[in-house]
């Protein structure tokens, strides 16, 4: 089983007719996904992609037409926030952005709405969702992963491709892929995602990747520490090696009381019972020691 | 993106929060004028001599100085003005001190610390108040974190600061309620906020904000770090960037749309997409190597933009060699595989490269670069590959 998409997930684009969309659109519907139609403002009435699927001219028009549930939006920066806000009133499930570049002011508005709403956003500026097998929603390249139990959850782009194809050589297939996304601030944090796969009876097992800046991992951890019944989980931390300062102001670590570093991450999340890894190669190796 | 303290106080000034005044200067000549004119404008007999860089811990390095009247302004100001500033945050070749501000002298009873900054945690922006002001925020938080006041500000209520918020924080900061010093708090408070949110500052700090002896209460300094992503809207505060206080390097770089930080390191590292190029430094160093630098080319690494990323790790003469590590996801294999073999045939200097391209059409790019003739040790796994690096650049 999956978490957040699989097979029945009826998934739009929002800026279906743009060059971003049009392109990752159409690979999403080449993996198999139902991807039943798209918005572009101005554009409503016309046929998009290869498939010829119907473009409206708002996401309420849209889900009206197609009982759509899942949003995929590519619009660009200036505009996300608002075509997020669009979805979550149109009052779709899930809506994944994977815009980059969005004014962290935009984004506290729209995150503290989000909250308040019964959508969840993943995102943004993040590669996606993948259940192998069943749903791509995002721009994760499909070929590499494998339909399994192991969920993946990480703030990066390619390095969670490098994580699923250490799996995948080994035999070893993944639930659902999720890229929350790397920006200062996102609508699914680690933690929350971390308690889904852990109500998920087909995902055995978890990988975490995470990087410095920020206090997510940290509130993972916490998290992980809570649960009563603990699926094992490997993480990596990239930016050891990074040098300091180069982070945004030290205030924003003051605030949160938390040691932003890698090291300080790692120590915290081994004291919790996670798996930590220091080398990106061992991810695949270390989880299939732990599934042996 | 950074701006120096004068502009800082600019925007201060603009939104009605009162600071210390005092006047920018970037050549020698204009020293004495903007002496006189201080102390003509603003009434003040005594001066401070401040070094305009972006780098904080200004006062330990000697960029900060008082000068009790003219003569000793004029002398600080022609050996701050020019000098290489050496600062905690500088590393220790320093920074040419390109301007200065020659500002007035206050009588001051207290400092405070103000700043607001964005809490990740929370999604909100939040205000951090102390009365420990003047000091390194670092070590007070570290030793004394009772001493700090945090407090988060809900998103909903836009740019305007409730009054209720603005009276708390005047409270825990033990101001007299009957006080002007009180009236000119709540003044401040509020005015920041809205500062912070309508300029998409990401952090802006007063510290310190002091208490005169006169019972006013004024910014003696200021940092304001503002939002990259929000820039397209602030023109005014893009107009306010500084070249002089960056890298030229990561300037270069930044031209070709490349994300690229310069480290210390022997080993050139090209990856695309910042995690993996995180990951790719880390494993460097476990193999008992050091990276010479960051660098994202991106998710659309074409041909020229692997052109490109050669010749700014190139630029670099400490590097011995070059790991390129890409992921092809988007990205096709064959065509990053091109762009090294066309590199390589026309840059000037050459080092041993180690590739490993993983993903679309990596079967179509080991046969090009097979098929060069070139000495590139082609690689499959990512453990290799940082084995293979560290090797070649420490024999070299």
């Amino acid at each position: 089983m999956s978490i957040l998409v699989n097979k029945d997930s009826r998934v739009i684009v929002q800026g279906i007719t743009g060059q971003e969309g049009s392109f990752h659109g159409e690979q999403c519907a080449l993996y198999g996904t139902q991807l039943v139609g798209g918005v572009t403002p101005g554009k409503g009435g016309q046929k998009a992609l290869s498939m010829q699927v119907p473009v409206f001219d708002t996401v309420y028009a849209a889900r009206q037409a197609t009982a759509c549930n899942v949003s995929l939006i590519f619009v660009p920066a200036a505009f996300a926030g608002d075509a997020i806000l669009e979805s979550m009133d149109a009052g779709m499930e899930l809506i994944v952005c994977i815009t980059e570049g969005i004014p962290t002011k935009d984004m506290l508005g729209v995150y503290d709405r989000i909250q308040k709403s019964n959508s969840r956003l993943i995102g943004p500026n993040c590669p996606g969702l993948l259940s192998p097998d069943e749903a791509k929603v995002g721009i994760m390249p499909g070929f590499i992963a494998k339909k399994g139990n192991v969920g993946i959850i990480s703030k990066s782009g390619t390095l969670t491709y490098e994580a699923v194809d250490q799996l995948t050589q080994l035999g070893i297939g993944q639930s659902t892929c999720i890229g929350i996304g790397g920006d200062p601030i996102i609508g699914s944090k680690m933690d929350d995602l971390l308690s889904l796969f852990h109500a998920d009876p087909e995902t055995e097992a978890l990988v975490l990747i995470g990087e410095i800046g920020g206090a997510m991992e940290i509130e993972a951890a916490l998290c992980y520490a809570e649960l009563t019944t603990k699926k094992p989980v490997v993480a990596f931390i990239a930016g050891e090696t990074a040098p300091a300062g180069r982070r945004m102001g030290h205030a924003g670590a003051i605030i949160s009381g938390a040691d932003e570093s890698a090291a300080a991450k790692k120590k915290f999340m081994r004291s919790k019972g996670i798996h930590v890894v220091d080398s990106p190669a061992d991810i695949g190796k270390t989880m299939q020691a732990l599934l042996a | 993106m950074k701006i120096h303290e004068f502009q800082a106080k600019e925007w201060l000034k603009q939104y009605g929060i009162p600071i210390q005044d005092g006047i920018t200067v970037q050549d020698k000549a204009g020293i004495k004028s903007a002496i006189d004119k201080v102390a003509e404008e603003l009434g003040s007999k005594a001066f401070i001599i401040k070094a305009q860089v972006h780098a904080g811990g200004r006062g330990k390095g000697g960029g900060v100085k008082f000068a009790a009247n003219k003569e000793e302004a004029l002398s600080l100001a022609h050996e701050i003005l020019g000098m290489q500033l050496v600062t905690p945050q500088t590393g220790a070749e320093g920074r040419l001190v390109k301007k200065i501000m020659i500002t007035e002298a206050l009588d001051i009873d207290k400092e405070f610390y103000l700043a607001i900054a964005l809490d990740r945690s929370k999604a909100m922006y939040s205000y951090i108040v102390s009365e420990a002001g003047g000091m390194d925020i670092e070590e007070v938080a570290q030793k004394t974190p009772e001493k700090i006041i945090r407090y988060s500000v809900n998103p909903a209520y836009g740019s305007a600061l409730p009054a209720y918020q603005a009276r708390l924080l005047a409270f825990r900061l033990r101001l007299d309620p009957k006080a002007q010093a009180f009236k000119d708090a709540l003044k401040i408070f509020t005015k920041l906020y809205k500062l912070t949110l309508e300029l998409d500052a990401s952090l802006v700090e007063i510290n310190p904000l002091v208490l005169t002896k006169a019972g006013r209460l004024i910014a003696l300094d200021a940092k304001m770090n503002f939002d990259d992503n929000a820039l397209y809207r602030q023109k005014q505060i893009l107009a306010m960037r500084d070249l002089d206080e960056e890298d030229p390097d990561e300037l270069a770089a930044q031209k070709y749309n490349l994300n690229f930080i310069k480290l210390k390191g022997n080993v050139g590292c090209m990856v695309n997409g910042a995690g993996l190029a995180m990951a790719t430094m880390d494993i460097i160093k476990l193999k008992g190597g050091s990276p010479a630098n960051f660098l994202d080319v991106g998710g659309t690494a074409s041909s020229e933009t692997v052109k490109n990323a050669f010749s700014i790790i190139l630029a670099d003469p400490n590097v011995k060699t070059i790991l390129i590590n890409i992921f092809g996801g988007i990205v096709r294999c064959d065509r990053v595989a091109q762009g090294v073999v066309d590199a390589q045939k026309s840059l000037a200097r050459k080092v041993p490269i180690v590739l490993r391209l993983v993903g679309t059409n990596a079967d179509i790019a080991k046969k090009i670069i097979d098929e060069s003739g070139l000495s590139i040790i082609s690689v499959q796994h990512l453990e290799e590959a940082a084995n293979e690096a560290v090797q070649l650049a420490n024999k070299g």
